[in-house]
C-alpha cells in the first residue's frame, strides 16, 4: 500500500485536465489522464489499496466527477484530508469513494509511517498514534450502503414502482 | 426561530418551520441546470429513463455552451444525443448553441427568481444569488438522479455575513471586490458555507452582483446571495418578470451567523488574482509592467453588456498591443446583439479583437484560445488553475474588463485607472 502525498488546494483541474471533460467520461478514458499535471507519475503506479493524503480543501473547483469516478476506479481505498470542497465532498458520496476528514492526522504523518484503517469504528492509525473521524450521518450512510447515489436512487424508484 | 437566508429557504424547501446548521433536509428544486454534461448525464440512466420517464420536463433547463459549436465528432455526438434527448422528454427549457453561457441564461430568462432553490452540474451554479435565489453546484451523477426523482438532500449550511461598507472608487470593480474578498479569506474560507452580502450594496447593479455571486465557490461557498432591493426588482422588472410569481426572502436581524466580515470598499484598488490559485491576489501596481501575451473578456463572471461596454470605452479609437491577442465573448446572444446595437462591438473590433460566439470558449482549456507553454493570460474569467486554459505551463492572471482592456492595449498588466485618466 502506497501513501501519495499531496498539500493544499488540490482543485479538479489538477486531478483531471478540464480540457478532456466532454470527450472523457468513463472509467477506462479517465484514468490515463488522472492527476496529469499534479503528478504525472500516478496513473501508471497507482494501485488498488492505495491512499491519498492530502492538505486542506482538496478537489476544490469544478464540478466535474471525472476526479472521483477516476479514483475510485483505480482502487483508492481512502482520501484522507485536512478539509473537502463541498461539490467533491458530495461527488465522492455519491460514488462510493472514501473520505476522511482528519487534519490531525494529516499533520501527523511523516514519509514512510504506516497507515490502517477502522472504518467501522471510524479510527485511523498512523504509525501507532490512533485518530478517531467523524461517521457520516444515516441519511448519507444510506447512499454509500446501496453502493452509491444511482444504486440508491434505482432502489427508491423500485420501491415507488 | 431567527434564521439565516439559506436557513429560511432551506426550512421553507423541505417543510419544516425552521431549521439548524449541520441539519440534513431533502428538498425538491425548482430547476435543474445542466449543459455540455448533459450528454454523459442521460447516459447513466438511459434505462431508468426509458423505464420511469423524467421526473418533470419543466424540471430541466439545459443550455449547450461548453463546448460550442461543436469541437470533434465526439462533442458533436454528445450535443447530438441532448437534442434528442430534449425532443424525446419534451424538455421545456432547452437552448441551443450560440443562446449563451448557461448561467446567463438562467438569470436572463427569468428562470432564477428571488426565493427560488436551483441546483445545477456546474460549480457557478452560485450565480443566481445575484437574483436573490439559493444556488448550488452539484455533480452528474446527482443530477441523474435528479432527472429521475426530483429530489435530493442538502446540508443546511453554517452562514457567513459580509458588511460591504462605502463605494468602490472610480476604475475598481465588483471584480476587483470579489477578487480581494477572496484574497483574504482563501479559497477555502467559506467551504460549506452560504454567505451573505450586506451594506452599501445598492451602489452594485445585478450584473455587478452575478460578478459577485459567480465567484462564490472559488472561496468554497455553497451559495452566495444579495438580498431583494430596488436594484433588484428593477432588473426583473426589466426582464418583464410579474412580481407576483416571486416571493422575497430576507434573513431574520437576529439570525445566527458562524462569522461576521466586514469590508471598507474605499480602500480597495484594482486587483489582480496570481497563478495558480485564485486567492493568491495581488494589488494590480504590485505585478504591474509584466508581459502577457493574450488577453481574454467574457465568460460567465465578466461577459455582460457592462463588461463590453467598459472594454469599449479604454479601447476606442485604440488598438491592442501588437503582442496581444484580445478574444471577446458576449456571455449570451442577447447581450451580443445589445452590443452590436451600441457600436460595441464595431469598437472591439476596430481594435483588434476576435470575437467568438456566446460561450464559455477558452475558460475551460477545450479549445478557442488555448495558451502555449510560457504564454501568459490576463483574464476576466473566474479560474487560474494550473492547466484551466488547456496549458499546464501557461499561466493565467484574473482580473476585471477595464484591467484587462488597458493591459491589452499596453502589452502588459496596467492598472486601468492609469487610461482613465488620458
Amino acid at each position: 500500500m502506497k501513501v501519495w502525498k499531496y498539500g493544499d488546494n488540490i482543485n479538479t483541474d489538477m486531478l483531471f485536465p478540464g480540457k478532456y471533460t466532454y470527450t472523457c467520461s468513463t472509467p477506462i478514458e479517465i484514468k490515463p489522464h488522472l492527476l496529469e499535471d499534479l503528478d504525472p507519475s500516478f496513473a501508471n503506479a497507482v494501485k488498488e489499496g492505495d491512499i491519498i493524503l492530502a492538505g486542506k480543501n482538496f478537489g476544490c473547483g469544478s464540478s466535474r466527477e471525472q476526479p472521483v469516478v477516476g479514483l475510485k476506479a483505480v482502487g483508492i481505498k481512502a482520501v484522507v484530508a485536512e478539509s473537502y470542497a463541498r461539490i467533491f465532498y458530495r461527488s465522492s458520496i455519491n460514488q462510493g469513494l472514501l473520505l476522511i476528514e482528519c487534519p490531525q492526522a494529516v499533520k501527523a504523518y511523516s514519509d514512510g509511517d504506516n497507515i490502517s484503517l477502522d472504518l467501522e469504528g471510524g479510527k485511523i492509525n498512523i504509525s501507532r498514534k490512533i485518530f478517531s473521524f467523524p461517521k457520516l450521518p444515516k441519511e448519507i450512510l444510506a447512499i454509500s450502503k446501496a453502493g452509491g447515489l444511482l444504486e440508491y436512487t434505482r432502489e427508491k424508484l423500485k420501491k415507488k414502482k | 426561530m431567527a434564521m439565516t437566508f439559506a436557513e429560511k429557504i432551506l426550512a421553507k424547501y423541505a417543510n419544516k418551520k425552521s431549521v439548524i446548521p449541520g441539519e440534513i433536509v431533502t428538498v425538491h428544486p425548482d430547476h435543474l441546470l445542466t449543459h455540455d454534461n448533459t450528454a454523459a448525464i442521460i447516459q447513466k440512466i438511459s434505462k431508468e429513463l426509458d423505464e420511469y420517464g423524467i421526473f418533470s420536463r419543466q424540471l430541466p433547463i439545459i443550455v449547450l455552451d461548453h463546448v460550442i459549436p461543436a469541437a470533434s465528432e465526439k462533442t458533436a455526438l454528445n450535443h447530438k444525443n441532448i437534442r434528442d434527448f430534449v425532443k424525446k422528454h419534451r424538455i421545456k427549457h432547452f437552448f441551443d448553441v450560440g443562446n449563451g453561457v448557461c448561467h446567463q441564461i438562467v438569470v436572463e430568462k427569468g428562470l432564477a427568481l428571488p426565493g427560488k432553490l436551483l441546483l445545477g452540474s456546474d460549480s457557478h451554479t452560485c450565480s443566481y444569488g445575484a437574483i436573490a435565489a439559493f444556488s448550488s453546484g452539484i455533480d452528474r451523477t446527482e443530477s441523474a438522479a435528479l432527472m429521475l426523482t426530483g429530489e435530493t438532500w442538502l446540508k443546511v449550511p453554517q452562514t457567513i455575513k459580509m458588511e460591504l461598507n462605502g463605494k468602490l472608487a472610480k476604475g475598481v470593480y465588483s471584480k476587483d471586490l470579489i477578487l480581494y474578498i477572496i484574497g483574504k479569506i482563501s479559497a477555502s474560507g467559506a467551504n460549506y458555507c452560504s454567505v451573505e452580502f450586506h451594506g452599501d450594496v445598492e451602489q452594485f447593479s445585478v450584473e455587478d452582483r452575478f460578478t459577485i455571486a459567480n465567484m462564490g465557490v472559488e472561496m468554497g461557498a455553497k451559495n452566495a446571495v444579495f438580498m431583494v432591493d430596488d436594484v433588484t426588482r428593477k432588473y426583473l422588472n426589466y426582464l418583464k418578470v410579474d412580481p407576483s410569481s416571486y416571493n422575497a426572502v430576507y434573513p431574520d436581524i437576529n439570525a445566527e451567523y458562524q462569522e461576521k466580515l466586514s469590508y471598507d470598499l474605499t480602500k480597495i484598488s484594482p486587483q489582480v488574482s496570481c497563478p495558480h490559485t485564485v486567492d493568491n491576489v495581488k494589488p494590480v501596481s504590485e505585478i504591474e509592467g509584466l508581459e502577457i501575451q493574450q488577453c481574454l473578456i467574457g465568460t460567465c463572471t465578466n461577459g455582460r453588456i457592462s463588461d463590453l461596454q467598459i472594454a469599449a470605452n479604454l479601447l476606442r479609437g485604440k488598438k491592442v498591443h501588437p503582442d496581444i491577442r484580445l478574444i471577446v465573448l458576449p456571455a449570451s446572444k442577447q447581450i451580443f446583439e445589445d452590443a452590436l446595437q451600441n457600436g460595441i462591438i464595431e469598437t472591439l473590433v476596430k481594435a483588434g479583437g476576435v470575437i467568438l460566439p456566446p460561450g464559455c470558449g477558452p475558460c475551460l482549456g477545450a479549445h478557442q484560445g488555448v495558451l502555449a507553454p510560457g504564454e501568459r493570460c490576463l483574464s476576466t474569467a473566474n479560474r487560474n488553475f494550473k492547466g484551466r486554459m488547456g496549458c499546464k505551463d501557461a499561466e493565467i492572471y484574473l482580473a476585471s474588463p477595464a484591467t484587462v482592456a488597458a493591459s491589452a492595449i499596453h502589452g502588459k498588466i496596467t492598472d486601468p485607472r492609469r487610461e482613465m485618466k488620458k
